[in-house]
């Protein structure tokens, strides 16, 4: 009994190779995805809420707010797609908090799977949800009278670019998550930086139109960067120099927080 | 041969609270280690360090002589997890949890499904095995969480109170599993508030209390640490009673304790039935009518209570420290 006690506390434990890596990846990937699936609730909740924005905005309030040169509903929608992304990054934020709290955490960590796995298994299952909630928004929205204007490359790099910005913010709510470890004080935690991003840029009235003071940070703040090249890209027009400071902050924010969420997955206590 | 589990002058404290203080034990590779204490004794905060979520302040702990911070990735693919708190995903079904853990432990799809399959059926989850966990009852979460932690068959294993909120049935069902799990060669460690628990399953008992060792060894050893065994006797005539007493004295570690009301006194003795023999020889070449004779042990609780209690009598185990503080956390 002892002999093969010791046998088996000498077995060669299993290196973690790039391909295990991967497949711990999809395991944690499709584990969040059932997640998502099996809670049609807040798929449903995050999915709706931007839809009733852009009704808001299209139907309600749009009709006083003149931009000239282009539609309103064409000129809202950028910034409703960006809305839906950071609506589902709050998820993020909720649902590892809940895995902080079950003990899920704890369970992850004391296996020999790829660390980094775990957290990038749930973003890119909350990419997935985004990716869903996109195609929905687009379709109410051209039936809304929602057009693209441009060439189908520039459409597409228009949705890649908030796709990477969601994919980047998503890594901001994971840390957020594993900060504030509650699931209810992450969902309000999440929504903080959602509304200031949101409302406080371009996107449902021109940066123009706003106070002195609060113009100078709604110009220059990631949304509004993304608003108007994703705008551009929709509409044709110039786009290179926001373009290129949108994409600059999602890969800074991207870095930046995927290795402060590490940080703090390693040392998660609930 | 490495041991299974090295723990070396291990302290950790939260803010002010020490959690654990200087705690050191070994565990011989196949063997149990029960680790019994009350609330806030340090258990799970052990637990936690050996299983790499939590570094310690100071000292050191080796798995299979692999350092639990030094070389943690191959430490994990050692141990076996079975926390407190049952830590499964509700959304998920029964069957999908442990494949999960399969993957994760970098199984073939084949052979974790196949372990997935024969852990529920072991666990007597079979008919819930493909439904959500959110369904289950507490009992059979507790289950599922077990069968996880052995989905990889780690060698070592750790079970943070395995049988809390189980019924006696089940209790007893995963006493024998462990002991199976055992036989296949697994060194556990687990902890526990029932005395009886770790009498039945471990080799070797620690009692912990506010984050100190303060008593080791077997559940025997233990309870004869506490003053061995206790003579009972009972006379038949309550004259005798008094001459009874004094004629068995000099066989107890302490005076005899007289119950006039039930004519009986019991006495603690050191080594049991040799000194029981000698006690009832000189009682009956005294001429006494006994209605009855015997020793019994201290009880479980007895001995539990005294080792972690306030103002409990020093541990030969550790006689330079007596537990002082409280208990409760
Ligand atoms: N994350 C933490 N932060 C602060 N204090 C903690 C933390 N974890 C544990 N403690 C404290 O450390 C002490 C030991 O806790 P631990 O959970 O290890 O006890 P335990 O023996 O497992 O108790 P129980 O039988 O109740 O599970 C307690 O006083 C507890 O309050
Ligand atoms: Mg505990």
């Amino acid at each position: 009994m002892t002999d093969l006690a010791h046998e088996r506390l000498l077995s060669q434990p299993i290196a973690l190779t790039p391909r295990l890596a991967l497949r711990d990846l999809k395991g944690i990937t499709k584990r969040n995805l059932l997640r998502i699936i099996r809670t049609p609730q807040l798929l449903f909740m995050t999915i709706v809420q931007p839809v009733i924005v852009l009704l808001l905005f299209r139907y309600v309030l749009g009709g006083a707010i003149r931009i000239p040169g282009v539609n309103y509903v064409d000129f809202v929608i950028p910034g409703i797609f960006l809305e839906a992304v950071l609506l589902g990054g709050m998820t993020t934020a909720l649902a590892l908090a809940q895995d902080l709290q079950m003990g899920m955490i704890d369970r992850f960590r004391s296996l020999p799977m790829a660390r980094s796995a775990f957290l990038a298994g749930r973003t890119l299952a909350d990419l997935c949800r985004s990716l869903f909630a996109l195609i929905f928004i687009i379709g109410v929205g051209v039936l809304a009278g929602f057009r693209f204007h441009n060439s189908v490359g520039a459409c597409l790099g228009g949705v890649g670019l908030i796709i990477l910005f969601g994919y980047s913010f998503t890594w901001v709510y994971a840390a957020v998550g594993l900060a504030v470890k509650d699931p209810q004080t992450a969902q309000l935690a999440a929504i903080l930086p959602m509304f200031i991003l949101f409302f406080a840029s371009s996107a449902l009235v021109p940066v123009a139109t706003m106070p002195g003071w609060l113009q100078s940070f709604a110009r220059n703040q990631p949304a509004t960067l993304v608003i108007n090249s994703v705008r551009a890209l929709f509409e044709g027009g110039p786009v290179f120099h926001n373009l290129w400071q949108a994409v600059a902050w999602c890969v800074g924010i991207f870095i930046v927080f995927f290795f402060v969420s590490l940080n703090l997955y390693r040392k998660a206590v609930a | 041969m490495p041991l299974a589990v090295e723990v070396e002058s291990i302290t950790k404290h939260f803010a002010t609270k020490m959690a654990l203080d200087d705690v050191s034990f070994n565990i011989e590779a196949g063997e149990v280690l029960a680790l019994l204490g009350p609330n806030g004794a340090g258990k799970t905060t052990l637990i936690r360090i050996l299983s790499t979520l939590l570094t310690p302040d100071r000292g050191h702990a080796r798995i299979a002589g692999l350092d639990v911070q030094g070389d943690a990735k191959k430490v994990r693919s050692l141990i076996g997890l079975a926390g407190q708190y049952a830590s499964v995903d509700e959304l998920l079904t029964g069957r999908e949890n442990l494949e999960l853990i399969g993957i994760l432990y970098h199984l073939d799809k084949r052979e974790y499904q196949r372990r997935a399959q024969a852990a529920l059926e072991r666990m007597s989850l079979t008919d819930a095995g493909d439904q959500q966990v959110k369904t289950y009852s507490g009992g059979m979460r507790r289950r599922l969480d077990l069968a996880a932690s052995l989905i990889g068959q780690s060698p070592v294993l750790f079970l943070d109170e395995p049988t809390t909120g189980l019924d006696p049935r089940t209790r007893n069902d995963l006493w024998q599993f462990i002991k199976d799990l055992v036989a296949d060669g697994a060194t556990v460690l687990l902890t526990t508030q029932y005395m009886e628990e770790a009498e039945h399953l471990a080799n070797d008992i620690i009692v912990l209390n506010a984050g100190r060792v303060v008593a080791q060894g077997t559940a025997d050893q233990l309870k004869e640490e506490l003053g061995g065994d206790v003579l009972e006797v009972r006379v038949a005539k309550h004259a005798d009673l008094e001459r009874a007493a004094d004629l068995v004295t000099e066989f107890g570690t302490a005076p005899p304790r007289l119950n006039h009301d039930l004519d009986q006194f019991n006495i603690p003795i050191q080594d049991g039935v040799k000194a029981l023999i000698a006690a009832g020889r000189a009682l009956d070449d005294g001429g006494i009518d006994l209605v009855d004779l015997g020793i019994r042990r201290p009880s479980l609780d007895e001995v539990f209570l005294s080792l972690t209690g306030e103002g409990s009598a020093q541990s030969t185990a550790k006689p330079e420290t007596p537990p002082t503080r409280g208990t409760h956390d």
